[in-house]
């Protein structure tokens, strides 16, 4: 099956500091890939560059079979729920519906009203007072309003409490696997990613430490488990770095 | 997007409404009376304006003894600045600042809008809104005030504040609308540079001042090259100003209307002239220290902007408003689009 994203020694540079560095990854279309990496691994960066957000320092995107933002087609191609879910503070939640609603073309509006009936949010609370779990809710029912093929989603659940969290990642996975959507999601909980996930990407000091479908990590490293599988990856990515201060 | 633009800009928009609709009403309540006083002084049917002298001098002293005429007369013109500054500060420097603090600039540049067309569409719908609010408002106290501009002006001591004056003329005709597009612009980018509301509604309000200072000293006098005048006068100490180190300037009385731009009195040889130690003018009366000066043939240097260049000079200043607005706001669509957060 075609990658829906395909990243090429991508890097990324603030100032001095690299970011991410001599990062290549094909992510099959259809998948339910999850990035996962301890905090300042590059995951934000990494999602902001596929997004179009953010210019590479060095290598190559394709999204969707182009660069990511290279025209309104291609920014309609893909969905993005950014860490925080930021809102309009004054706005209702109806507003915030009805803004996208004129702003993407293939906007579904009785999906997205159907959705915040179920999630039993109020169309007309302003979206400032909405709780964080509401607001990563309500981000999510607008990315997948925008029926785009591939969603991502940047820590998504970080906001939500352990029950929360569990419910919204089971949402996710259900609306994911009925519009046969392709999700790329971060987290630096592997537990998150454990149960929705069959694809995983390991991400640490700004370089991909492992990327594959799950059932074949697993079998590779028979019988850890894999929160165990990551935790090493982990340990491994630190150990070379302190040897590289230390040289 | 456009419907974006309007949803974000609306309470602002409805705010400037309220505020023009509050001015017309004002206006349309005094404006008859002003004309009414204008005609019954006889000033309608003066063929030639140098004929009204008495007209004119009647129809001023009563505006000025008026209870309301004066006050409107300088509200209107600070609206006139108020108009922009406030465009610029409230309008312009939180259209994107406000977007960049708050994060809301991810959910709008991850729609299926790019975003040049989302700075465009926002810049334009705002910017357009803010040229048409400053025009009523310059339409509404331009007609207003219609009587005074043509009697010559505002009495201001011997001089007048006519059109040319440089107070008036940024708040008549169509340079307001040039001011407001450039102080909405200039917010904009600086909202686009600071990325906070605040700060940067602070910045383009001195900055916006420092422009309102700037043009009338050193860009208006030089749009077209200003009118050289050498004349012989009569020194009369009764209404001509003196300064400290001697110098004189004797007032243009016979150039109504004109922007005086400098004013020198010089000697017969062209150079400046200072009052020397004479004893007509160190003891004697006033009669006999203006007896010496008339032996003195001196004469009035002066560079002016006639009356007539009123439209002339509207025209190029608001050109070059508009297209330093049109420069910031393609310095602020660049900056959008290689904007990395």
């Amino acid at each position: 099956m075609a990658a829906v994203i395909d990243v090429r020694r991508l890097g990324k540079r603030y100032g001095n500091r690299w970011a991410l560095t001599d990062c290549s990854l094909s992510i099959p279309a259809g998948r339910m890939a999850g990035l996962v990496g301890p905090n300042g691994a590059g995951k934000t960066t990494l999602l902001n560059l596929i997004t179009g957000m953010l210019a590479p320092s060095a290598g190559t995107i394709s999204v969707a079979g182009e660069a990511p933002a290279a025209g309104a087609a291609q920014l309609a191609r893909v969905g993005f729920v950014v860490q925080d879910a930021p809102v309009h503070a004054g706005m209702s939640v109806a507003d915030h519906l009805c803004i996208r609603a004129h702003l993407n073309p293939a906007w579904d509006m009785g999906m997205a009203k159907d959705r915040i009936g179920r999630l039993g949010l109020d169309p007309k609370q302003k979206a400032g007072r909405l709780s964080g779990g509401q607001r990563a809710q309500l981000a999510l029912t607008m990315a997948l309003a925008k029926r785009p093929p591939l969603l991502v989603l940047d820590e998504p659940a970080a906001a939500l409490d352990p029950l929360a969290r569990r419910q919204f990642m089971a949402d996710l996975a259900q609306a994911a696997a009925e519009r046969r959507l392709s999700v790329l999601l971060s987290s630096h909980l592997i537990e998150d990613l454990e149960r929705a996930c069959d694809y995983l990407i390991v991400l640490a000091g700004g370089r991909v430490q492992v990327a594959g479908e799950v059932p074949e990590l697993l079998a590779a490293h028979r019988p850890a488990g894999l929160e165990e599988m990551v935790l090493g990856y982990l340990a491994r990515s630190a150990a070379r770095s302190r040897e590289e201060v230390a040289r | 997007m456009i419907w974006l633009a309007w949803r974000q800009f609306r309470v602002q928009a409805l705010a400037a409404l309220a505020a023009l609709i509050v001015l017309a009403v004002v206006l349309a309540m005094t404006g008859p009376g002003l004309a009414h006083l204008y005609a019954s002084s006889g000033l309608g049917y003066c063929p030639q304006p140098g004929d009204c002298g008495t007209a004119t001098a009647t129809f001023l002293t009563a505006v000025r003894s008026d209870g309301t005429y004066p006050a409107l007369y300088f509200l209107g013109g600070a609206v006139m600045y108020l108009l922009p500054a406030t465009i610029g500060a409230f309008w312009g420097a939180p259209l994107v600042a406000g977007e960049l603090e708050a994060g809301t600039f991810r959910l709008a540049w991850t729609q299926s809008v790019t975003r040049t067309r989302w700075i465009a569409v926002k810049l334009a719908v705002a910017g357009a809104a803010a040229m048409i609010a400053a025009g009523l408002a310059s339409l509404m106290i331009t007609w207003w005030a219609i009587p005074i501009d043509r009697a010559g002006g505002f009495p201001a001591g011997v001089t007048q504040l006519g059109l040319l004056s440089p107070p008036v003329f940024a708040a008549r005709g169509i340079a307001p609308l040039g001011y407001a597009a450039l102080a909405f612009v200039l917010g904009v980018a600086i909202g686009v540079i600071i990325k906070r509301t605040l700060p940067a509604m602070a910045i383009t309000l001195a900055l916006f001042a420092a422009v309102l200072f700037v043009m009338p000293a050193f860009i208006r006098p030089a749009l077209v090259s200003p009118v050289r005048a050498t004349s012989p006068v009569t020194v009369n100490l009764a209404d001509d100003q003196m300064s400290s180190n001697g110098q004189i300037i004797i007032p243009v009385t016979n150039l109504p209307g004109a922007w005086i731009i400098s004013n020198q009195t010089i000697t017969p040889s062209g150079k400046l002239f200072e009052l020397p130690a004479v004893p007509a003018c160190q003891t004697g009366t006033q009669q006999q220290c203006d007896a010496w000066f008339a032996t003195q043939h001196l004469r009035r240097k002066i560079t002016y902007q006639p009356a007539s260049r009123f439209w002339t000079l509207q025209v190029l200043e608001t050109g070059i408003l508009l297209a330093v607005a049109a420069a910031l706001a393609g310095a602020c669509t660049w900056r959008i689009r290689r904007y990395r957060p």
